[in-house]
């Protein structure tokens, strides 16, 4: 299961570089969300990947059972998760309408502002 | 402690009543320059709170460190968000003239102190994932910010800013979220603690270098800086003043509190690589400055080149280098964002930014000329301005550890940020206007565009003149970054902890 998330994780990794250097701002959104989720999901498997070990105490002994899934990454990944998801709606926003102001999708006709004056 | 909180709270409700307000541009311009006005006190008191105590700490919640998250100012801390306050106050004075009613009724106040909140609570933060969150306020409120305006460039610079900066915060949570899978932690100091006592460097590493990658792209480092020359020059100045300031800044404030306080046992493997970092940044900064032709465009390149000076005092690592490198941060804040307000003058009055097609301002304006002498040639390291003390401590301290060969390159980018800024000075200040044109005047409101300016070049000029002191703080700042036993202590109350195991 690790390993399998793992290389999960890395394929997320891959997709998302490899979308976020592509031409069109439409992949370009896409690659972003690639490369967020694939952050998430690497915060959330430090955690532990352990199955029926929420952190509840059981009453016999007052504790959470040993082993348990930490909560805390949970946490930061829940922070991060909406963080994440307010930076994309404004990347699409923003991204909208850029492609209106500059009349294409071609992320290299977005070179007015490199130009050596 | 209440100077403290103040100084993330007193930003926050004013972007709460400007975002009210926003409709009444009269009225948020006033509530926006007396929010700016308070927290430049509350900053005072703080740092003076700092200087008596050392420390002033904070538990959200009363939660105990390292299961709270800790509010924590030194004397670095303290001392940045001083300067944000003044930096503040100064970019929101001149606000007053230099932003539109369009703007001020599409929330630029609420979004100017959202982004002060962000960047001091950056500032004041013990917790690594709290940094994360003011990070991720600071940045949100810059994504608006640069896109205000709504103009072709402007959007343009925008998703180059945007895009570059989303991967930075991916690349921050990776690193986070490995550096606890390690040590199991967020809290600073007991970061400090757990990797003091791990022997096992691997996995430290590699969350050391995301986080080296994160900081760097927000400090604008070597391979990373190719959003700020491409952004920094479309919004309007005041933005783009604010950002010169503060936003790289919080940056090198990061890489400053990770390689002096979290990473300190793993430095020795990582300042190879520091120095590296720290020249190229030097040299590609100021080769793109001195190709650039329009006035934003060459300070924005200046940002990066001068910023590899302050990677230099922390990459060489003793006491006088890292002062130097703190000395250096607060200079460079107040002249970079005076150079960028006294750029936006300029434009005003000779109607274009495009070094080419103006000329004539010492004829003109011979007192403007003066003001602007004084932060260009700060910059440039000429003494006794305050530039030339922080590169000369930086150096001295390359050349007492040995460093010869990124001593050199810093000298000769020396020589060459003063060539590019000798351009400005030349193109804009001595050659007569093409045409012969007189520079238009400011017109009613004008006090508003110089005031800021002329009290952040006698700042600078201050700072020159009476460095001792400032250095001597400075000093007192590294030696307390260096050994961060007292931060630790005053984070985990270690001495409480022995004096209850001592008297069980």
């Amino acid at each position: 299961m690790d390993t399998l998330i793992a290389i999960l994780i890395g394929t997320l990794f891959a997709a998302g570089v490899f979308c976020i250097l592509r031409r069109n701002l439409m992949k370009l959104i896409i690659g972003i969300m690639l490369l967020s989720q694939a952050a998430n999901l690497l915060v959330f498997t430090t955690g532990g990947l352990t199955k029926d070990k929420p952190t509840f105490a059981i009453s016999e002994t007052k504790l959470p059972p040993a082993g348990y899934a930490d909560p805390l990454p949970q946490a930061l990944v829940l922070t991060a998760i909406v963080i994440g998801f307010g930076l994309v709606v404004f990347t699409i926003s923003l991204l909208l309408k850029a492609y209106r102001a500059v009349g294409s999708d071609d992320i290299n006709a977005f070179n007015e502002t490199d130009r050596i004056s | 402690m209440i100077w403290l909180l103040a100084s993330i709270l007193v930003p926050a409700l004013c972007a709460l009543l400007c975002l009210a307000t926003s409709d009444r541009p009269q009225l948020n311009r006033r509530i926006a320059v007396a929010g700016a006005a308070m927290l430049l006190a509350c900053s005072i008191k703080l740092f003076v709170d700092v200087l008596d105590q050392d420390f002033v700490s904070f538990q959200s919640g009363s939660w105990e460190a390292p299961f709270g998250i800790t509010l924590i100012a030194d004397l670095f801390s303290a001392s940045m968000v001083l300067i944000t306050g003044v930096v503040a106050l100064a970019v929101a004075i001149y606000s007053l003239k230099d932003i539109e009613d369009s703007l001020v009724n599409s929330h630029y106040f609420a979004l100017f102190h959202l982004l002060i909140t962000g960047v001091n609570g950056a500032f004041i933060t013990g917790d690594l994932f709290n940094m994360y969150v003011w990070f991720e306020v600071m940045l949100l409120a810059s994504f608006v910010l640069i896109t205000l305006g709504g103009g072709k460039s402007q959007l343009e610079g925008g998703v180059k800013y945007l895009i570059i900066n989303l991967v930075s915060s991916i690349l921050f949570l990776c690193g986070v979220g490995l550096l606890y899978a390690k040590l199991g932690t967020l809290n600073m100091a007991d970061i400090a603690v757990r990797l003091a006592a791990s022997e096992d460097a691997f996995l430290i590493n590699s969350s050391a270098m995301f986080l080296l990658a994160a900081f760097g792209v927000k400090a604008a480092l070597f391979p990373f800086f190719f959003w700020l020359p491409a952004s920094y020059h479309t919004p309007r100045v005041a933005i783009s003043a604010l950002f010169a300031g503060l936003l790289t800044k919080v940056g090198i404030y990061a890489l400053i509190r990770a390689y002096t306080l979290l990473f300190q046992s793993q430095f020795e493997a990582v300042q190879g690589i520091l120095i590296f970092l720290a020249g190229a940044t030097m040299v590609t900064g100021v080769l793109g400055a001195a190709a650039q032709y329009e006035i934003r465009k060459i300070l924005s390149f200046h940002i990066v080149s001068q910023i590899g000076y302050m990677l230099m005092g922390l990459a060489i690592g003793s006491a006088l280098a890292v002062a130097g490198a703190i000395f250096y941060t607060l200079h460079h804040i107040i002249v970079k964002t005076n150079l960028f307000l006294l750029g936006g003058v300029i434009m005003r009055r000779c109607g274009t930014a495009d070094l080419k097609s103006i000329g004539g301002l010492y004829r003109w304006a011979p007192g403007f000329t003066l003001l602007f002498f004084i932060p260009a040639f700060s910059l440039g390291g000429i003494p006794p301005l305050s530039g030339f003390w922080a590169k000369f401590s930086v150096i001295k301290a390359g050349l007492d550890d040995g460093h010869y060969l990124l001593v050199t390159v810093a000298l000769l980018v020396g020589v060459l940020t003063l060539y590019s800024m000798t351009k400005i000075w030349a193109e804009a200040f001595w050659k007569s206007a093409p045409n012969e044109k007189k520079p238009s005047p400011l017109g009613s409101g004008g006090w508003s565009l110089l005031a800021p300016c002329i009290a952040l070049a006698v700042l600078t000029v201050a700072i020159g003149l009476w460095s001792a002191p400032l250095f001597g703080f400075a000093e007192a700042a590294s030696a307390q970054l260096l050994d961060p036993q007292a931060y630790i202590n005053e984070v985990l109350k270690l001495e409480n902890i022995q004096q209850i195991a001592n008297n069980d």
